[in-house]
């Protein structure tokens, strides 16, 4: 873990000069890149009169309570209560399915099983364009429309990028912890659930990042499987707040329920960057 | 195992043998307990709805009533359909400039990162940042900024006299709008050459360095070719990511793909074709078109990998 953390500060040593260099180019840089989020922020703060000034206002008093007020449009707490509900479902499931089937991958020998793991890492390239009609078809007719059932069970099967995650992490540990255990008598399933799962945290913890971070702001499937408002999640809401007559035209509501949706995401990665950046370099490294 | 106790010679060897089979066959009971999930996942959320899409890619299905097998009919009027062409075209278009556009912005971002000072934390997090904001929540930000009356980029171009076009509501600019807006995103690849680039060894700069090379030359007979790989793997991932883009577009025009749709990307084709108009079949078909382009894509980019991916004698 220090090793990956050292790798993941490094980089070139660059000479004093060249650092005040490097650092005023990469504020450039940064301030284009963040331009778009400043934009929005500065907008939400302003009255309705003031997003559409022409030349723009600059300064102005920061009108916190456009947050309060965009809350009160919507039933913000409830579209929050059912991604919550979704996003928990998802990370939950997906952690447990997945490093469950990545011990049997990485530790355990089948015939048969480097030929089912060749074709669950072949389904990576799989668009799921190709899956969605037959999934929707099957779901409608099980009656699971209008719930989060559709989003919350795939979950319980595994995906193969984290499968692969956790797969590569457990190959990593030595076979004198298992062999302790077995003398001890612990059986496969207990050997996972009381020694490898506790020793994975940081693949726990990437994955939860990720996968968080993705339910949160997955679109397709809330849009076609949630068509009840009630059930709506935010990035469902906030796609729906353009048309909305309350929303919609004032650009000070539209921007700060766009930036309140965002947020949950941001934080997540602001908090959670290291492992962020574990995962991507596992991702991009192993391939 | 009868075979083995039969013989009896080694009554020893002949035990232990036996209960080291029956110790692998455990392990091996247990190995497919574990692969459970993944395998029925691969069932039932990958193969099983493969051919199920397949198969109603074949037949006439509104939903309502049983699927009726119509052969190569939807196959055969996704060839004369005007809006299917123009859909694709809009896709293909959206990789071949999306694609590349985020590599290199990925690769020159990477670069400049890849750099021990203070504060870069801070750099890496806000170049990051835009990927991981929800597209729905891209789509309402950048739907801003193009405003054509008081939205950032006209406001900016007034400071020069100049009178911005509608960005969104103009067709020669909502395709590239929209482009401009997926390129923003470059932060995966470029936390992937980041990666890539700190895995290179030192000494093949300070060698180069010695040898009186530039920057500029380092640059690219060293750093482009050495993470050739990882391009490799970034092009991938992009081609994919690229033909499934859905939710900037959709929120965007209000999930038309107007301008006389020259926003209309695949996915929203599909969406529209299979959740407004319950065409299931013919939504199968342009499934299995889109999927067919990322396969050939894809084929396209491991073809042409001996002629510039760089691989190591010794590499793993």
């Amino acid at each position: 873990m220090a090793e990956k953390e050292d790798r993941g500060m490094g980089g070139v040593p660059l000479s004093k000069p060249r650092v005040i260099g490097r650092i005023i180019v990469l504020s450039i840089g940064a301030l284009l890149v963040l331009t778009p989020v400043i934009w929005t922020a500065l907008t939400s703060l302003k009255t309705a009169q003031q997003t559409l000034a022409v030349p723009p206002v600059w300064f102005f008093v920061p009108q916190w309570s456009n947050y309060a007020e965009v809350l009160q449009l919507v039933p913000f707490q409830n579209y929050a209560l059912n991604t919550a509900i979704v996003v928990t479902g998802v990370v939950v499931g997906t952690l447990l399915s997945c490093s469950f089937s990545a011990y049997g991958f990485a530790r355990l020998r089948a015939p048969g099983k480097n030929a089912i793991f060749g074709v669950l890492m072949a389904t990576m390239m799989l668009p799921s364009t190709v899956t969605l009609v037959p999934t929707y078809i099957a779901f409608n007719k099980i009656g699971w429309l209008n719930t989060f059932l559709p989003l919350i069970v795939p979950a319980l099967f595994g995906s193969a990028f984290f499968i692969f995650l956790f797969r590569q992490f457990y190959l990593s540990i030595p076979k004198e912890v298992e062999e302790a255990a077995r003398i001890d008598g612990a059986g496969y399933f207990r050997i996972w659930w009381s020694i490898f799962l506790p020793l994975s945290m940081p693949v726990i913890a990437t994955v939860m990042v990720f996968t968080f971070v993705g339910t949160y702001n997955d679109f397709f499937g809330p849009l076609i499987y949630l068509t009840d408002e009630s059930k709506w999640t935010i990035s469902v809401a906030l796609a729906s707040f353009g048309g909305s007559p309350r929303i919609g035209p004032q650009l000070h509501m539209l921007t700060a329920g766009t930036l309140i949706a965002a947020a949950p995401s941001i934080i997540v990665f602001l908090l959670a960057q290291r492992y962020y950046m574990t995962g991507i370099s596992v991702a991009g490294v192993n391939k | 195992m009868a075979t083995t106790t039969a013989v009896g010679q080694a009554p020893n060897k002949a035990s232990t043998r036996h209960k080291l089979s029956g110790m692998r066959r455990r392990e091996a009971v247990w190995c497919y307990i574990f692969m459970t999930p993944a395998v029925l996942g691969l069932l039932l959320f990958a193969i099983g709805p493969m051919i199920a899409s397949l198969y109603l890619s074949f037949t006439s299905y509104d939903m309502l009533s049983a699927p009726e097998f119509i052969g190569m009919k939807n196959y055969v009027k996704l060839m004369a359909d005007k809006l299917f062409q123009k859909s694709l075209g809009v896709t293909l278009l959206y990789a071949v400039i999306t694609v590349p556009g985020t590599l290199i912005a990925g690769l020159v971002a990477a670069i400049l990162l890849n750099t021990k000072i203070p504060t870069i934390g801070f750099f890496r997090s806000a170049y990051y940042l835009p990927s991981v904001i929800g597209g729905v929540a891209v789509a309402r930000v950048w739907a801003m900024l193009y405003n054509a009356d008081h939205g950032l980029f006209n406001i900016i171009l007034s400071w020069f006299g100049i009178d911005g076009p509608g960005w969104l509501t103009d067709e020669r600019f909502a395709l590239p709008s929209l482009m401009f807006m997926g390129i923003w995103s470059f932060g995966g690849t470029m936390l992937i050459y980041l990666a890539g680039l700190q895995s290179i060894p030192k000494d093949l700069y300070e060698a180069a360095e010695v040898d009186g090379a530039g920057k500029l030359r380092r640059h690219w007979y060293i750093t482009i070719p050495m993470l050739s790989n990882v391009t490799f793997f970034n092009l991938v991932i992009g081609i994919i990511g690229a033909l499934q883009v859905f939710a900037e577009p959709f929120v965007l025009t209000g999930g038309t793909g107007n301008p006389n749709n020259s926003t209309l990307l695949l996915p929203l084709y599909l969406y529209r074709t299979a959740f407004t108009y319950l065409e299931m079949g013919y939504a199968s078909a342009i499934a299995w078109v889109v999927f067919a382009i990322t396969l050939v894509l894809t084929a396209l980019v491991f073809r042409s990998l001996p002629m510039w991916v760089h691989t190591e004698a010794g590499e793993d």
